[in-house]
């Protein structure tokens, strides 16, 4: 299992890095191994604005559906429109070309609650 | 289900090769391997698919009115059947809900009765209780025979390569007693997938021999072949709109209602035909349909169907991404008059309708129909 020392992680799976003043999210390598087979992935609108924690979308796998949530609050400025015909990127390249958004955060500070990758894994390898 | 899960010979291997584990119909089974559910489709519909499918029941009849007994057990005459065939049946209650659906093999002096893990003891004690006045014995043989299927277009050369009778001269629907690998096998020309292949039928001793051999020798002679999990099973099932019990089929739902009248013969009198014949009369109230999604979503056993303009019609059954047809869709209970190929429905996917169209069955032709 891979975990992304320059992310920051959720528990709930998902993973954020710094690019310039954005911040990418995805699900991480333990999230999509568990799924299964990603089928369909449905992502929210370019400039919608969400809270930190909000679902920002949904990914199922041929086992079930999972909603995603958004690791800092901000404005939706990318989505990956590539996944929407390969959702099985995200088995594939989870932590690369199968990163779902592009977020300009509004509380910057919140990055530094996200758990570094040690501490993801820990968490994750608990379950 | 309370009790402890059982395991199949195989279970070490399975684990072994990164198999997932899951309880099913009261086993442990392996769900999918690394290569994926998607993959493992694939595989069986290009090459060659290797299932452990041990957790199903086998039920032999013997005795001299073992023939008149199953005939009024199953919807299908197996008096017309020959030496060796092989056919699906379903077995019925009084009032044409289904027990389990069966495939039925005719062997030299016994009938071989192939039913679902889930419903085995039931099943058994369904038969046991019909006796009545026949001169038969009915045995499950489950314990000591070991089901494993071969499946795919390279099932047949496959399998050749360590078999010694020919099996070209075994049509698809009919059994053959021959050794596979050394061992002695009862080999049917069936299967579950809509693709070409077999069942194997063995002492459960030798599975892992049998099941080692069919691999190995898949990679000596470059034949690709795959172990398969119950994920792809199911979909490899679903295409060719094949029922699987709790899903397209249980007791509150008859043959008619899940399109299974051509596994029906009114002429002959079994168990539910009466009930059957007065459904048939009065018109079906629900009935089974493919639907596939004419936009993006996933449909899943349980959804809400509606039609087009949002009043309740039925519910999902199956559902899921059909990989060899590449379409979201699935199987459906609606109201009759919704159920015309073409009409428009929607599938309600976490409280958002989604269009869907009413599709032809099935979604694949089997191969060698």
């Amino acid at each position: 299992m891979k975990y992304d020392s320059n992310a920051k992680y959720l528990k709930s799976h998902e993973w954020a890095r710094q690019e310039g003043d954005l911040i990418v999210c995805g699900i991480s390598d333990y999230a999509q191994d568990s799924l299964s087979d990603v089928v369909y992935v449905e992502l929210p609108e370019v400039g919608a604005t969400l809270a930190s924690g909000d679902i920002f979308g949904v990914v199922e796998s041929v086992k079930a559906a999972s909603d995603l949530y958004l690791p800092m609050a901000g404005e939706i400025v990318e989505v990956n429109e590539a996944l929407i015909d390969a959702p099985e990127t995200i088995n594939a390249d989870p932590f690369g070309a199968g990163w779902m958004i592009k977020v300009r955060p509004s509380t910057p500070g919140e990055w530094d609650a996200l758990l570094d990758a040690e501490a993801y894994q820990a968490a994750a390898e608990a379950e | 289900m309370a009790g402890e899960l059982k395991r199949t010979q195989l279970y070490q291997w399975h684990v072994d090769h990164g198999g997932r584990m899951v309880p099913f119909a009261g086993w442990e089974m392996p769900v999918q391997y690394p290569t994926g559910p998607i993959e493992e489709h694939h595989i069986t519909r290009r090459a060659a698919g290797l299932f452990d499918i041990d957790h199903m029941g086998q039920i032999v009849v013997t005795g001299v009115d073992a023939e008149a007994y199953l005939n009024r057990l199953v919807t299908w005459d197996i008096r017309s059947m020959a030496e060796n065939e092989a056919h699906y049946a379903l077995m019925c209650y009084d009032n044409g809900g289904i027990v389990d659906d069966v495939f039925i093999y005719r062997l030299p002096e016994r009938w071989f009765v192939v039913v679902n893990a889930s419903n085995l003891d039931k099943d058994v004690a369904w038969m046991q209780q019909h006796v009545d006045d026949f001169d038969v014995t009915v045995t499950d043989v489950s314990p000591e025979t070991y089901m494993m299927a071969l499946q795919g277009p390279q099932a047949i050369p496959l399998l050749q390569r360590l078999c010694n009778a020919d099996l070209n001269a075994v049509p698809r629907f009919t059994a053959i007693e021959a050794k596979v690998a050394g061992i002695d096998a009862m080999i049917g020309r069936t299967g579950y997938t809509g693709e070409d292949g077999v069942e194997l039928f063995l002492p459960a001793q030798h599975a892992l021999t049998v099941w080692q051999a069919i691999l190995d020798e898949g990679a000596n002679a470059q034949i690709e072949v795959a172990p398969i999990g119950l994920a792809a099973r199911d979909s490899l099932r679903f295409e060719p709109a094949f029922a699987l019990y709790g899903h397209e089929i249980n007791e509150d739902t008859t043959p008619l209602e899940a399109n299974l009248s051509w596994a029906c013969n009114f002429d002959s009198d079994f168990i539910g035909r009466d009930a059957l014949l007065a459904q048939k009369a009065a018109g079906i109230t629900k009935k089974l349909i493919g639907f596939e999604l004419t936009e993006r979503g996933v449909p899943r056993e349980g959804y809400v169907v509606t039609d087009a303009g949002g009043t309740e019609i039925g519910v999902v059954v199956t559902g899921l991404y059909a990989p060899t047809v590449d379409k979201y869709c699935g199987h459906a209970f609606v109201d009759p008059a919704h159920a015309k190929v073409g009409t428009p429905l929607h599938i309600i996917i976490r409280d958002r309708p989604k269009a869907a169209v009413v599709a032809r069955r099935p979604f694949y032709k089997p191969s060698y129909r």
